[in-house]
Order: C-alpha cells, then sequence, then structure tokens
C-alpha cells in the first residue's frame, strides 16, 4: 500500500471513528435522559475517538516513514556477499547508490552486474514487504485505539477535558516547529562545517586570500589546487552589498519620508502598492533583468567613455539589488516615522521650523534607532540575497574594490558548488557549508542587533 | 537652524529696539523655503525613481517577451507513397525519413549533402511527432497528400519575428544566404504564418526552445505549493494560536518567539541547506521532488503566516473572548468558536502573502536538486519536477535568443500568477477588514 493511499485510509478510519463515538455518546445520552446528562457534548466523544484513531497510528507511520529507507539499506547490505562488503567504505556507498539507482529505474554508474541485480530485488522484496508491515500495523493500530476509546464511552467520561488536554499539546508541538527549524539549520551546517575545518584549518579559510574550490581528481591535474581562503569571496559580497545599499537607503528612506509626510491620500495609495509590486517582484526576474539587460547596459556605457567594463560587473549586481531592497527600506522606515509622536512634529512646528527642517531635525534624529535597525536588516538581506548574484555576478573570486570588475559572493559559491555532483567527502562540497555557516552567522547577527534597536525604538514611543 | 531662531526670539524681546528677531527670520526664510523645496524634490525623485525602475522592468519583459505567445509554423505537403507507414504499427514507422523526402520534394534542386542538412535545419526535429500525432489520430489513405503546418526551427522563427535582422553580414546571423532565399521562396508561397503558441503552455522542458513549455513547471509549482500550503497553512495557525491566547509569559515562549523573528530574516538560501542536509542526506527523501521542496519552502515561509496570524489575533477585541468566557465556554471553546473565525480572513491573507513568497522562490530549491533538466510533465508528489523560477533560471541560462523570449514569457506567467495572488489577498483584506 503506498504511503498517500495509507494516510487517506486512515484519515477515512478517523472521520468513521468521529461518527462512531458520537453515536455511542448520543445513544448513552439517550438512555440516561438528554445531553444534559453527559459530561460533554456528543461532539467531544466523537473527537476523542477520532483523536485516538489517527494521533498514534499516525505518528509511528511517521517514524517508520523517516527510517524505512535506511534500515531497509542495512538490511539489504548484510545480506550482500562476503567479497561486496568487505570493500572500502567509498566504494560500498558508490554500490549501494547503484542499487538504489537500479531500484528507482535511474541511471546506473557502470555496468550493472548479477550481485547489483540481485542486491536490487532483496531491495524490492524487502520494501515491500516494509510496506506491508507498516500498512497491517497503522491499521491495527487505529482500529484498536478506536475501539478502545469506543469501549470507554460513558456519561461520565471527561471527554472535552482530554480533547482540549490533546489539542493543547499539538499547538504545543505546532509552536516549537520554529525551535527545532533554528537547531535543524545550526546542527546540519554546523555538522558538515566541522568536517570542512578537519580538512581546512578554520585560519586558512578565514583569512586565506585565494579562493579556487576546484580540487584535483587526478594527481597531475593542473590548475586545481584546491585553495579555500575565503576573504575575496567574503570582499566581493560586502561590495555587491555596498553598492546595495548605497542605492537603496537614500532612495528608500528618501520614499518613506516622502510619503508618510508629504504626499496626500490619493498619491499614497497609488505609490504604496506600486511599491509592493516591487516588493512582490520574485529575485530570479531581477536577476534575469540584471543580467539581459542592466548588464550590458553598463558594458555599453563604460565603452562609451572608454571604460573597460566587465560583463559580470560588481555594478549591475548591486544596482539591481539595491532596487530590489528599496521598498523593504521604505515599508521599515515608513512603520518606524510613523511611530514618532505627532506632539514633536507639532512642538516643531510651532515655533517655525519648515516641514523639511522638522523632518531633519527633530523626526530622523527621533527615529533613528529604528531607521539604523531597518538598515540592518537590510544589509542582512542583501548578503543573503542568491539569484541576482548567481545570475549577473560572478564566479571568479577576485580581491578587488572596483566596481566594475566582477567579484563573487558567498551565496553564489555556495549555490556553484552544492548544484551539480556532490560528494559528501571532498572539501569542495563541505566548502559550501562552511560558507553557509559564514552566512547564518552574518546575518543572525545583523539581525539580532537590528531587532533590538527596534525594539528599544518602540519601547521609547508605546 | 530652529536652535538660533529660538534664541534670537528670546534675545529680541529682551533688548527690543535694535535688531528685531522677525528681519533675522525673514532675511533666513528665502534660503529655508529654497532648501524646503529641494528637500521635497529629492522625495518626489526618489519615489519617481523606483516607480521608473518597475515601469522599465515591466515594460523590458514584457517587450522582450509578447512574441513568444506566438509561434512560427510552416506550411509542408506531405505525400504518403505506399509502405512509408507501418501497416501493422504505424506508430513505428520513419516519421523523420518522411518528413524529410516531404521537405525534399519542395525544393528539388537541393542535391548537396551539407545543403540538404542545412536545409533541414529549417524545420524543427519535432514536426516528425507532429506528423506521427496526425497519422495515428487519423490514419490516412496510402497515396495522399498530407497537408501539415509543422513547427519551424527556432532559428526560422526568430527571423520572422524580426529578432534576427537580414540585412547584417553573413557571418553574424545564425541563417546563411542560401537558408535565407530557401525561407524566402516559402514567405512567396504564403507556406510561413505566426500562430498562437500552444506548445509554450502544454509541453514540458526541452533543448530545442521551439518545443519548450511552461506547463511541466506549472505543474511541478501547482504540487509544490500544495505541499506547502497543507503543512505551514494549520501549522502556522496552531502556532499563532498558541502564542497569542494561549502562552504564559516566561523563557521558553520568549525563546519561540526570537526564534521566529531571527527565521523570519535568515537567508533562503540557509533553509535549502537545512534541505540538503536534513531531509535529502539524513531521512532520504527523493532529490528533485515537490515534496521536498514544500518541505523546504514550508519552513521558510513558516515565521510570515505566523506574524501575520498573530497580528490577526491581536485585531480581535477582548471582549469578545470575555463574553464568550462570561456564558461558560471554556478558553478552547473561545478561541475555536470565535476568535478564530474572526481573525480568519486576516489570517488567510497573511497565508496567501506567504505562499505567493514561497511560489518566487528559488535559491533553496537550486539547494535539493530541483534544477535538474526535466522533460517529463510531473503526476505526482515524488516525481522529479521543476517549479517555475527555476525554470526561467534555467532558460535564462541558455544561450539561443529564442530562450530570451519564452523566459520573459514564463515570467509574465509567473508574475500573472504572483499579481493575482496579492489581489485576493488585497479583496479579502477590504472585504473583510473590520474595525472595532
Amino acid at each position: 500500500m503506498s504511503p498517500l493511499l495509507l494516510f487517506l485510509l486512515l484519515l477515512l478510519l478517523s472521520v468513521t471513528g468521529f461518527f462512531i463515538g458520537r453515536r455511542k455518546a448520543v445513544s448513552l445520552a439517550k438512555k440516561a435522559g438528554g445531553t444534559s446528562r453527559l459530561h460533554s457534548l456528543p461532539v467531544y466523544y466523537g473527537t476523542l475517538t477520532a483523536f485516538w484513531c489517527c494521533l498514534p497510528a499516525f505518528f509511528m507511520f511517521l517514524i517508520w516513514l523517516s527510517f524505512e529507507q535506511s534500515i531497509i539499506t542495512w538490511l539489504m547490505v548484510a545480506d550482500l556477499p562476503e567479497q561486496a562488503r568487505a570493500l572500502p567504505p567509498a566504494r560500498l556507498n558508490v554500490l549501494i547508490s547503484d542499487i538504489q539507482g537500479l531500484v528507482n529505474g535511474n541511471i546506473v554508474s557502470g555496468e550493472v552486474t548479477p550481485l547489483m541485480r540481485s542486491a536490487a530485488e532483496h531491495y524490492i522484496s524487502l520494501k515491500g514487504i516494509s510496506q506491508m508491515i507498516t500498512s497491517v500495523m497503522v491499521l491495527v493500530v487505529a482500529i484498536a485505539g478506536m475501539l478502545m476509546v469506543h469501549r470507554q464511552i460513558k456519561p461520565e467520561l471527561r471527554a472535552r477535558n482530554q480533547v482540549e488536554k490533546v489539542v493543547m499539546g499539538l499547538l504545543v508541538v505546532c509552536s516549537t516547529i520554529a525551535i527545532f527549524t533554528t537547531v535543524g539549520i545550526v546542527l546540519s551546517i554546523l555538522y558538515e562545517a566541522v568536517r570542512f575545518f578537519q580538512q581546512i584549518p578554520v585560519t586558512d579559510f578565514l583569512f586565506g586570500l585565494e579562493w579556487s574550490p576546484q580540487m584535483a581528481i587526478r594527481e597531475d591535474q593542473v590548475g586545481s589546487s584546491g585553495a579555500f581562503g575565503a576573504v575575496p569571496v567574503f570582499a566581493g559580497t560586502i561590495l555587491i552589498s555596498a553598492i546595495a545599499m548605497f542605492i537603496a537607503a537614500p532612495i528608500g528612506l528618501m520614499s518613506a519620508i516622502f510619503l508618510s509626510e508629504y504626499a496626500d491620500r490619493r498619491l499614497r495609495s497609488v505609490v504604496k502598492p506600486l511599491l509592493e509590486i516591487l516588493a512582490g517582484v520574485p529575485t530570479v526576474v531581477y536577476g534575469f533583468f540584471a543580467a539581459l539587460v542592466v548588464a550590458p547596459l553598463i558594458r555599453n556605457s563604460g565603452a562609451q567613455f572608454g571604460i573597460d567594463v566587465s560583463s559580470e560587473s560588481a555594478l549591475a549586481a548591486g544596482l539591481v539589488m539595491g532596487v530590489m531592497i528599496i521598498p523593504f527600506v521604505s515599508s521599515l522606515s515608513d512603520d518606524v516615522i510613523n511611530a514618532v509622536p505627532q506632539s514633536l512634529r507639532d512642538g516643531a512646528y510651532s515655533v517655525g521650523a519648515t516641514r523639511s527642517e522638522t523632518i531633519k531635525d527633530v523626526l530622523v534624529p527621533a527615529a533613528l534607532p529604528g531607521i539604523v535597525g531597518g538598515l540592518l536588516l537590510a544589509v542582512s538581506r542583501a548578503i543573503g540575497e542568491t539569484m541576482i548574484v548567481v545570475m549577473a555576478a560572478g564566479l571568479s573570486a577576485n580581491l578587488t574594490a572596483n566596481p566594475l570588475q566582477a567579484v563573487t559572493t558567498v551565496t553564489v559559491q555556495i549555490v556553484t558548488l552544492l548544484v551539480g555532483d556532490q560528494e559528501f567527502d571532498s572539501p569542495k562540497t563541505l566548502a559550501a557549508f562552511a560558507l553557509g555557516l559564514v552566512l547564518f552567522i552574518g546575518t543572525l547577527l545583523l539581525n539580532i542587533i537590528a531587532l533590538t534597536f527596534v525594539r528599544k525604538y518602540r519601547e521609547r514611543y508605546d | 537652524m530652529i536652535k538660533s531662531t529660538k534664541k534670537s526670539v528670546v534675545g529680541s524681546s529682551a533688548s527690543s529696539g535694535r535688531i528685531k528677531a522677525i528681519d533675522i527670520v525673514n532675511k533666513g526664510l528665502k534660503r529655508r523655503y529654497r532648501k524646503e523645496k529641494r528637500f521635497r524634490l529629492y522625495g518626489m525623485l526618489s519615489i519617481l525613481a523606483s516607480v521608473a525602475f518597475l515601469a522599465f522592468l515591466l515594460t523590458s519583459i514584457v517587450f522582450n517577451g509578447y512574441s513568444a505567445f506566438l509561434q512560427t509554423y510552416i506550411k509542408l505537403d506531405v505525400p504518403l507513397e505506399a509502405g512509408m507507414i507501418d501497416k501493422q504499427e504505424p506508430g513505428r514507422s520513419d516519421f523523420q525519413g518522411i518528413i524529410k523526402s516531404a521537405i525534399r520534394s519542395y525544393y528539388p534542386e537541393v542535391t548537396e549533402r551539407q545543403d540538404k542538412r542545412e536545409l533541414y535545419a529549417l524545420f524543427s526535429s519535432g514536426a516528425a511527432f507532429q506528423l506521427r500525432d496526425t497519422v495515428l489520430s487519423n490514419p490516412p489513405e496510402e497515396g495522399t497528400t498530407l497537408s501539415l503546418w509543422v513547427l519551424a526551427d527556432d532559428d526560422v522563427d526568430m527571423l520572422m519575428k524580426g529578432h534576427m535582422k537580414r540585412d547584417v553580414p553573413e557571418g553574424s546571423r545564425r541563417l546563411n544566404d542560401k537558408q535565407l532565399r530557401w525561407i524566402e521562396r516559402l514567405e512567396a508561397d504564403k507556406r510561413v504564418e505566426k500562430r498562437f503558441n500552444t506548445t509554450f503552455f502544454s509541453a514540458g522542458d526541452s533543448r530545442e526552445p521551439e518545443l519548450a513549455g511552461i506547463w511541466g513547471a506549472v505543474k511541478g509549482s501547482i504540487y509544490t505549493m500544495l505541499v506547502t500550503l497543507a503543512l505551514s497553512f494549520p501549522i502556522g495557525i496552531c502556532a499563532a494560536v498558541y502564542l497569542e491566547e494561549f502562552a504564559p509569559k516566561n523563557l521558553a515562549t520568549d525563546f519561540i518567539e526570537v526564534n521566529i523573528n531571527n527565521l523570519a530574516a535568515v537567508p533562503s538560501i540557509v533553509f535549502g541547506l537545512l534541505g540538503l542536509a536534513v531531509f535529502l542526506n539524513f531521512f532520504g527523501m527523493p532529490r528533485s521532488t515537490p515534496l521536498v521542496g514544500g518541505i523546504v519552502l514550508m519552513l521558510m515561509t513558516l515565521p510570515t503566516i505566523i506574524i501575520a496570524s498573530r497580528a490577526a489575533l491581536k485585531a480581535v477585541p477582548p471582549s469578545i473572548r470575555e463574553a464568550a468566557l462570561g456564558v461558560g465556554s471554556s478558553k478552547l471553546q473561545v478561541v475555536a468558536s470565535h476568535v478564530l473565525p474572526l481573525a480568519l480572513p486576516g489570517m488567510l491573507t497573511g497565508t496567501i502573502i506567504g505562499m505567493a513568497q514561497a511560489l518566487g522562490e528559488t535559491a533553496p530549491l537550486l539547494m535539493i536538486g530541483m534544477v535538474a533538466f526535466i522533460v517529463d510533465i510531473p503526476g505526482g508528489f515524488t516525481d522529479p519536477a521543476a517549479v517555475m523560477p527555476v525554470q526561467i533560471y534555467l532558460w535564462a541560462d541558455s544561450p539561443e535568443r529564442a530562450f530570451v523570449e519564452r523566459t520573459s514569457a514564463a515570467i509574465m506567467v509567473l508574475l500573472a500568477f504572483l499579481i493575482s495572488m496579492n489581489a485576493v489577498a488585497v479583496v479579502m483584506r477590504k472585504r473583510f477588514e473590520r474595525r472595532w
């Protein structure tokens, strides 16, 4: 039975459980003389039955699904002939993935040996047995749970309290997913990054000046030294983000000021949705636009003045990224400026300040912590932005501050290292996780600082 | 500026008679008004700059992409001689050969091998499949001549749409002079026509631009979004309800809140790394599938949905809760039957916005292998699939000029989806917005 079908069947069973439980409660109530004789409304008896029917079975099902693959693989490996199991771990992994490829009808590296064929058949039969066992067990647990509750339904059963307890538990579990996600991110990245740092020293990675992650496959290969000094990558990221902020900070801030202080209702109701559209355009569209329109434009206008501009210049990527961030800066600053109490404005006007003087000398200083917080969030956004730089910035790691040259960024390197063939034992693939760790920590710090700024600011005027 | 004005006001009242404060103010007024105007202009210019960029972006995409909705077809007379179609299994006949002989019979003067190859290149390799479909759906008599509009090759298509100029030197265009003459003859015979490009909306990806379509990616996106929605909507709402209505104020809930706020600002590519390391490598889930993509996007959109749902819950006035508690509801009953229905429109709006974000997201999906070249249209949650933004990324990388217009057209389709989703959200917000 396929997982999806089993899942649907489970759902159907619990719906049945609901009706059975409710009917029993109703019939009990009739005998006892009215629903008021029951502890809870009949619906709760039904819901309780449904819960006991689906929840234990479902959790069992989930746990089995997540470990099924590894258990089956382990069983299959245990049954492989002696000479195959004696292979070195790397070769054995290749063999296993080949067998799995054979099972799924994928391409297999090299020739299909009789050993692999028989192993694949073994795998398929194991999988079939596993699915049969799961189906039977899940259904048995579901029906057993349903019958158990059904027998316990009495007028005195505190069904509502029990149902509420279960629902509360579900709510708590759902709200802790955010924690699990963070923990998952930290652990998974950290684990691979530590494996990377076992091969490449941390100091080489953080302070090395040369980045060329291509590893030599053969001993005598030229030009693939495998250097993992990430400084040029960091420098490129900072350069592009700086260009982006150079565009986004003034324009976004001025837009917010204009919209909140000068524009009338009509203009605001037109411009705000337009800015929202600008914010909603997917980054891959910006990337396409940067690569197809903006980069050639800059290159050609550079050629007019006799300046040699790279076709993957940092300027093009930074420019478009800046435009992408404008609505972000503008909406954050808009919130912050609107939160400044009206009394401060009135005070400034009453001593004869013009609007721009009020804004420059009163509003902006008063809102400064919030604005700085917003700008920091924008910076973290710029650093983590991927698609624009993947499509419009370069791959070669140049250590330069010239915006007309091609530079590369952390996110570009992560994408290029992980798209395509991955080997989780070579530093090339693992380097992506080390970069990811740096990216995660960097943006996390920026976010925490920014959020404290914003919170402090909010508290000041709340 | 203000400080100095203030000071002079105070000073003048103390010693009247000498310089009046109003004179100082008046003297500086012109300059200050000029500054005021300039400041206002800066504000206007920055708004104008963003709007102009948006207009530039949209027009350049429409301008580049509108022509992809048309496709050049060439009318080809296909004489079906005896023995050409396999009697037992008509599907296994040599349709490529039949098309080639039909092309040869239209240009009898072409005999050189090299010339023939250049001639065949004017027609799409999809022509044989078109012939096959026609023959299979409606088996023709032997000896008749089928008149068929077949797909032109993408170079011919570009020529007909004016993206390839005829008057540039031969070396700098993809069709040579000979091929141009052949096309001109077709045009003179009125055998070339541009029609609505149905392939684009019904086919999966292909290496040949004229055979490539967006439908596979659209379906992949739909499956991925279904997974995301099915997970993130219930989980997001449950989390929001707990944090807003039930959670005690303690360290644990504070920690959850800090986590949610931080996750909302974590770069999306990091979620991709998580998906690769945990879902693919640890749990061994299948690569490139909507299932894994949907789960990763769920984790990414969850903070958005939770934050929006909490705002919606906050907007429900406490009097409603108190009234329900007053007639004897339990806390959970209050939330389930009074607070939630009132907050639901706001939650739905937040969910739609989160889904729109997920629909346009590319970077985390690259990490979990959704960049593979997939021709088949996915039929389920565990089939390898591409999604629309990834398809755009893949096509944007292709060198053919015809893929530029198809990329732009795919962007238009994606933007149409996004704008309609956002429009639904805006309408819902307007319609159900309640001020208490």
